[in-house]
């Protein structure tokens, strides 16, 4: 073991004879996101550096505290990408940050090999758990059932499992053209469209609607895109101008993003009917994820989540005091809990994050 | 709990027919597709309804009888092999496509669905559920979730963990949780990737939504001859770094070639060291550019001959022969034993170098077939089963593939499961915190422990008799005889 990971073995060590709360920060880019955690900050980046990468293998393996841009630019330089298209939300995001907080970007949704959320993409993780153990699930292949498949339950984990020191990860090769086509549309008439296209074989990787103006982003082959875009019509943007407009919207950094309107990211099915929550909206994923501005309260936007057969986090700003999440049924928390204590017995890292409930007592057994 | 009073107990909460427990009526349940473990179950229940498998399992939990639930039974790696004083739980009855949504592209089916079923009730539509086991025809749904089955076209799109939306599935406690959800991600920590592939250890599917895809307008096949294993495997990783995903990529070495031309007539090369498949679909458009960049691919990488499928009948010819390997190896010898260890792509030259120095060691035949494009691989040990000392190199055969998977950075196993079979090389591959930390998933989930138990995680006591037998291995050529 080296240096680095010892040191934070020892930390955790040492937080376990105290039973000291600890809460894992390393770039702080997603400081916004969750629950406000309690606990003393944890910064795991001295474990870092790219493990291996082999391009001809689809497979990456890299230690927690590397800058996300840097695992980025390094694939790039081999016309490889991270297919669920990460937000950063700043310079210092690093790619345990990355798998930790679960966050896909436009391309989530993409029609073809890039589809999939982060855990999609997750081969194998190295996990410092509760009691300071290094863990060792899944591996660099993207075929493997030996054991449960425990790598892809932590992303998303917002640190309730433990520390993820290094994660493999599956590649993609970037696709050789994309462009962007605009259409005019309302938010039915788009919805359905979405819903309609969806089911073809066109080789759309993201779309964003917002004020009765949809764009649809396609990537693939020369040949298929300029077969798709000719059978699709709509109006083609400039190139590099519509490259900034994906990254903004990853980014969060477009207009619609700003100002302190609490921020809402609606997940639902792609054909779930309009929100109509009277609020401005912004939509991706072909329809499955609505971001909302609202200042209504937390209930009824997720009622209305909830009656469309999805749920509603609160994002950014708001009240962040312990339910940003939609709360979990009786049978899925008892689980969630029990998975908690087997991880982390002494709740070093249950700073409160995801749900503060998880680290209250399970009365079920 | 004995035999008369469960059968009492369960026939109070499911129709008679329902119960089995006749020897004559539990004999078809005493294995699944890996007939080499047997074990007649005490009891037999094919519940109708989801409210009765609720009652069995709480019948079950309150009596502390081990479960053991079953799909079709085509499982390789025993993973549904019945417990000596447990109930086993076929899901078979539970066999109708609740719904098929062309605008969502979902379909949701009850578990007992055949997989190829749910893609034939989604064609008309023009969608298809991707994930293709060899034994689609026969294997279900609720079994794929439960191995996290892959298939010949899992390259390009996905496992079943990739395409399954939600399960619902009830506890040990015969409670009813939903896994996911139509939406594209749900709150909390994500359950339902633990629970594909979790091999009925942690609950009871009853019910499964699967994402459906666009039929892909075409396809079409290259069929490529290389007179080196080596110049293929290259092949293989020229393919990938050329930046192509191509929808199924498959190798057979010439053993296997051999032993499936006669039977499939696929018109495979047989004077070729190696035959690889590589299949692209799309839009016309794509297919045809992509077929040509394969082709130069695989010319630059001295394929020696290259043939592309003219037609939907040549293309389905040409797999014809990989798809049959199986029942071809069924016919070349009394029995085989079939492995799955997935490997970087990288070290499949050395692999298949080291399986032909063990045909030799072990004086047993093992053509290859396999998913070349994930590193996949299908070593197919052919031996003769009514012979104790064949059975007993075939096992060590395998075991050495296994570990020698392990050494280069693989895994036992690629799609197959551990079950039974691979309990012994799980302690090769995790070290005991992480294999401890497989037993605190199983307790969150179940914690009395009663479905499926013994199965996937190895016991203390278990690896430190496996390490025993290892160590001695280097002395004694066949050390554990008594081992089925």
């Amino acid at each position: 073991m080296d240096h680095a990971l010892a040191a934070l073995t020892e930390r955790i060590r040492a937080a376990a004879d105290t039973r000291e709360s600890l809460r894992i920060r390393a770039g702080g880019s997603k400081d916004f996101y969750g629950n406000t955690p309690h606990g003393t900050p944890l910064d795991p980046r001295a474990v870092r550096g790219i493990v291996s990468y082999e391009p001809t293998e689809l497979a990456l393996a890299v230690r927690c505290g590397t800058p996300l841009a840097e695992v980025e630019a390094l694939l790039d330089s081999r016309q490889q990408m991270l297919a669920f298209e990460p937000p950063h939300f700043g310079e210092t995001a690093t790619i345990g940050g990355c798998i930790a907080s679960g966050l896909a970007g436009p391309r989530r949704a993409s029609a073809g090999y890039a589809y999939g959320g982060v855990r999609d993409f997750v081969l194998g993780a190295r996990l410092l758990d509760g009691r300071a153990q290094l863990l060792s699930f899944g591996g660099m292949v993207m075929k493997n059932v030996a054991g449960y498949d425990a790598a892809r339950l932590l992303a998303g984990s917002l640190g309730v499992l433990g520390v993820i020191v290094e994660v493999s990860l599956k590649v993609v090769p970037r696709h050789a053209v994309e462009t962007t086509l605009r259409f005019e549309l309302d938010e039915s008439a788009a919805l359905r469209q979405l819903n309609a296209w969806g089911g073809q074989p066109l080789p759309i990787s993201a779309s964003v609607w917002r004020d009765n103006s949809l764009l649809l982003r396609l990537s693939g082959s020369a040949a298929a895109v300029a077969a798709a875009s000719a059978r699709l019509g709509g109006a083609r943007g400039d190139e590099d101008a519509v490259g900034s407009v994906w990254r903004a919207l990853r980014e969060q950094s477009d207009a619609f993003f700003a100002g302190d309107t609490p921020l809402w990211r609606i997940s639902v099915p792609p054909t779930a009917a309009p929100l109509e929550l009277g609020a401005a909206q912004l939509i991706e994923w072909g329809g499955a994820l609505r971001w909302l501005r609202s200042q209504a309260p937390a209930a009824s936007i997720r009622a209305r989540a909830q009656q469309l057969g999805g749920h509603a986090t609160l994002f950014r700003g708001g009240d962040r005091s312990g339910s940003v999440f939609t709360p979990l049924g009786s049978g899925l928390l008892a689980i969630q809990r029990r998975l908690r204590t087997q991880f982390d017995p002494l709740s070093l890292f249950d700073c409160g994050r995801l749900y503060p409930e998880l680290s209250r007592a399970d009365n079920a057994r | 709990m004995n035999q008369h009073r469960i059968v009492a107990a369960l026939r109070a909460v499911l129709p008679e027919r329902c119960v089995l427990h006749r020897e004559e009526d539990t004999r078809p349940y005493e294995c699944d597709g890996l007939t080499l473990y047997r074990q007649l179950p005490m009891v037999v229940v094919l519940p109708e309804e989801e409210q009765q498998v609720a009652q069995v399992l709480q019948l079950c939990h309150a009596h502390e009888v081990p479960v053991v639930a079953r799909g079709a039974g085509t499982g390789l790696s025993g993973s549904a092999l019945p417990h000596v004083n447990g109930v086993l739980l076929s899901m078979a009855k539970f066999n109708r496509i609740l719904k098929v949504d062309p605008q969502a592209r979902t379909a949701t089916v009850q578990p007992g669905v055949r997989n190829l079923a749910i893609s034939e009730a989604a064609a008309a539509y023009g969608l298809y559920y991707a994930p293709d086991p060899s034994s689609q025809i026969a294997c279900t749904i609720g079994g794929n979730v439960a191995e996290n089955s892959g298939g010949v076209h899992c390259l390009k799109y996905g496992l079943t963990v990739h395409n399954v939306l939600r399960v619902r599935a009830l506890t040990i406690t015969g409670e009813s949780v939903d896994f996911g959800s139509t939406a594209l991600d749900s709150p909390g920590l994500d359950l339902l990737a633990i629970v594909i592939g979790s091999e009925g250890m942690l609950a009871v599917t009853t019910e499964v939504t699967v994402r459906l895809v666009p039929l892909p307008q075409l396809a079409r096949c290259i069929m490529a001859s290389f007179a080196e294993v080596t110049d293929a495997c290259h092949a293989v990783a020229a393919l990938i770094a050329a930046g192509i995903i191509p929808a199924g990529l498959e190798m057979l070495d010439q053993a296997a070639s051999r032993l499936v031309e006669p039977y499939a007539h696929a018109g495979y090369d047989l004077d070729a060291a190696a035959v690889l498949l590589c299949e692209s679909d799309g839009t016309p458009e794509e297919v045809e550019a992509e077929i040509e960049h394969m082709t130069t691919v695989l010319r630059a990488s001295h394929a020696t001959r290259v043939q592309v499928s003219r037609d939907e009948a040549e293309r389905l010819r040409f797999w014809a022969g990989r798809k049959n390997a199986f029942p071809a190896a069924g016919r070349a010898a009394p029995a085989y034993y079939c492995m799955d260890g997935t490997i970087p792509r990288r070290h499949l030259a050395q692999m298949l170098l080291a399986i032909q120095g063990m045909e030799r060691k072990y004086a047993l035949q093992c053509p290859n077939v396999f998913h070349a494009g994930d590193g996949n691989l299908h070593p197919l040990i052919l031996f003769d089963d009514s012979d104790p000392d064949s059975v007993a190199r075939a096992e060590a055969f395998g075991a050495e593939i296994l570990e020698q998977t392990v050494q280069m950075g693989g895994t036992i196993s690629g799609e197959h499961g551990i079950g039974v079979e691979k309990l012994d090389q799980m302690c090769a591959q995790f070290d005991r915190p992480t294999l401890d930390a497989f037993m605190a998933i199983k307790h969150a989930f179940d914690p009395s422990g009663l479905l499926n138990p013994g199965k996937v995680v190895p016991t203390l006591h278990r690896c430190g008799e496996y390490g025993k037998r290892r160590a001695g291995a280097e002395t004694a050529r066949f050390p554990d005889l008594p081992r089925f």
